[in-house]
This record gives C-alpha cells, sequence and structure tokens, in this order.
C-alpha cells in the first residue's frame, strides 16, 4: 500500500468531509465530558451541604 | 430477561451498568474505528467516482444513524407514552442532539461529495429535503426540551412530536425510489443484495459499526449525564422546599 495517498484532483472535499466529521464528533465527546463533570460537581455540592436523595438516606439507615 | 430490563428501568442500577460499560465501549469503538479508517485508506478508486467514494464511508454511516437515533427516540417516544417507563425520555433526550450531529455531518459531508459528482452543493430534492426537515425537527426538538422546564411535562409533549416526526423516516428511505433526484438510489440494504464492490462495501460496513459503536458509547454517556441532571434538579427543589421561608 502506497503510503501517501493520492486523492486526485477533488482532493479538497475528501479532507474536508473528513474534518468536518472529526471535529463534529471532537464537539460531541467534549460536550459530553464537561457536561459530566458539571453534574458530577454540583451534584458532589448539594451532597456535601447535606441534600440527600430520600432513597439514599434510607440506605444510610440500613448501613 | 423481562428481570434484567426491570433492572435497567432503576436508574441507580443503570449509572453502575454504565460506569462499567463505558470504558469498554470506548476501547472497541476505538479499535472499529483503526480497523475502519485503515481499510478505507486502502480501499481502490470507483471506476466513475475516483478518490471522492471515500467520502462514503462517513456519510453513509452518519445518514443511518441520524435515521437510527431518530427511530430509537420512537421506540422511547412509545415508552414515554405507553409504558411510561423512567428511562424512555432520558434515552430519547439523550439521542437528539447525538442524532441531529451525525444528521449534520451527513449532510454536510453529502454537499461536499455533491460538488464535484453533481456540479452543485444542493438540490431542493425529496432526499436532501427530507434530511434537512430530520435536522431541522432534531432542533426543534431539543429546543422543545429546553423551553419546558417539567421534565414529566416536556417529556410527553417531545414524545407526541418524536411519533409525528418518525413519519419522515420512510420518506427518506424511498424518496430516491418514488421521486427523480440526483441521489443514487440504496445500494447496500436492497432487494437482490448490496449493488457494491466488496472491496469498497467491507470498509463501508466496518466503518457503520465503528459509527455504531460510537453512537451507543455516547448514547449511554449522554443518558449517564441526564440521569445526574435530573437528581441535581431534585436535590435543588427539595433544598428550597425545606429552605427557611418556603411555603412547604
Amino acid at each position: 500500500m502506497n503510503p501517501i495517498i493520492n486523492l486526485g484532483p477533488h482532493a479538497a472535499f475528501i479532507i474536508a468531509a473528513y474534518v468536518v466529521a472529526v471535529m463534529v464528533i471532537a464537539a460531541l465527546f467534549a460536550w459530553i465530558t464537561l457536561d459530566h463533570r458539571a453534574q458530577k460537581r454540583r451534584l458532589d455540592a448539594l451532597e456535601a451541604r447535606g441534600v440527600t436523595r430520600r432513597s439514599d438516606r434510607s440506605i444510610e439507615k440500613t448501613a | 430477561m423481562s428481570m434484567a430490563l426491570l433492572d435497567l428501568a432503576n436508574p441507580s442500577r443503570f449509572l453502575a451498568l454504565a460506569e462499567r460499560l463505558l470504558p469498554w465501549l470506548a476501547g472497541v469503538t476505538a479499535l472499529a474505528f483503526a480497523i475502519g479508517l485503515h481499510l478505507a485508506y486502502g480501499a481502490p478508486d470507483d471506476y466513475q467516482q475516483g478518490a471522492t467514494v471515500k467520502i462514503m464511508f462517513i456519510h453513509v454511516p452518519s445518514a443511518w444513524l441520524g435515521m437510527f437515533a431518530w427511530a430509537l427516540m420512537s421506540i422511547a417516544a412509545l415508552g414515554t407514552l405507553v409504558w411510561r417507563h423512567p428511562l424512555a425520555d432520558v434515552a430519547a433526550k439523550a439521542a437528539a442532539p447525538i442524532g441531529a450531529a451525525f444528521t449534520f455531518v451527513c449532510l454536510v459531508t453529502g454537499s461536499l461529495w455533491g460538488r464535484p459528482m453533481w456540479g452543485t452543493y444542493w438540490v431542493w430534492d425529496a432526499r436532501l429535503t427530507s434530511v434537512l426537515l430530520l435536522f431541522l425537527m432534531y432542533l426543534g426538538l431539543i429546543a422543545l426540551w429546553r423551553t419546558v422546564e417539567e421534565p414529566s411535562r416536556a417529556a410527553r409533549a417531545a414524545a407526541i412530536l418524536t411519533l409525528v416526526g418518525a413519519i419522515n423516516l420512510p420518506i427518506i428511505k424511498f424518496s430516491v425510489d418514488w421521486w427523480n433526484t440526483l441521489h443514487q438510489p440504496a445500494s447496500v440494504m436492497r432487494i437482490g443484495g448490496p449493488s457494491i464492490y466488496p472491496t469498497i462495501l467491507v470498509p463501508l460496513l466496518v466503518m457503520a459499526l465503528a459509527f455504531t459503536l460510537l453512537f451507543v458509547t455516547l448514547h449511554i454517556a449522554a443518558m449517564r449525564n441526564e440521569i445526574l441532571r435530573r437528581r441535581v434538579r431534585t436535590l435543588m427543589l427539595m433544598q428550597a422546599q425545606a429552605a427557611p421561608g418556603s411555603r412547604s
């Protein structure tokens, strides 16, 4: 296999298509990762202030 | 089997399962993409379209997933309206931005493929217009979920809108058969089997598998985030009710 790929006269269109796909997938990944961190941080802050769900409190009692 | 499904209906159990599954899913997805991209790199040029056929390896899986996500949301909509499954709305809401993103990739890569092959980025034919409509419906649904603050009210409205929008899926699929279009007819999922030569078909199917695994990974992660978001909301409401001066 030739290590340098020849994309012909329409190389710019092919490269642009792959760049767009990579950028959109990277943006999705970043959004989901940052959103997870934000929700965890908010949940931890609430629990640190003693605000917990009833189901969590019943688990603590039985433990 | 039904007990396993009931277990998954519990958000806490789902979170625990998601934490265990996500690293493995991410690893398998990365492996599938490595193999798929290697095969796509080595695939021969098409005798008519030349190297632009390489755009197909991202365009077609994106199109499939844009439609698959809406089909998944339609099943979840039934789960919300009929069975009142606790995770149904979570699954639908988490799938919408991912489905929108894949539909966007489908539209942009299709335009970039169309310009050198058809001589234009866009035509208002049935296939392209119905896919654009799918993208706009995704945006509408996302806006609806963001506008209605109460999750149960938003869930019901979104479920109805999703089921109405599902009418667009067969229109997208069969638009190339029903109306005149620049877009080529189905060449993989068709009666009589695929019409693509295996040297191009195999990389396409591996890339489709990689994209599907990526969708599953992102969807489970987004569902996990949505469950956490709803927990935060519940705790903040509890905090507000417990605050001195609150009516309850």
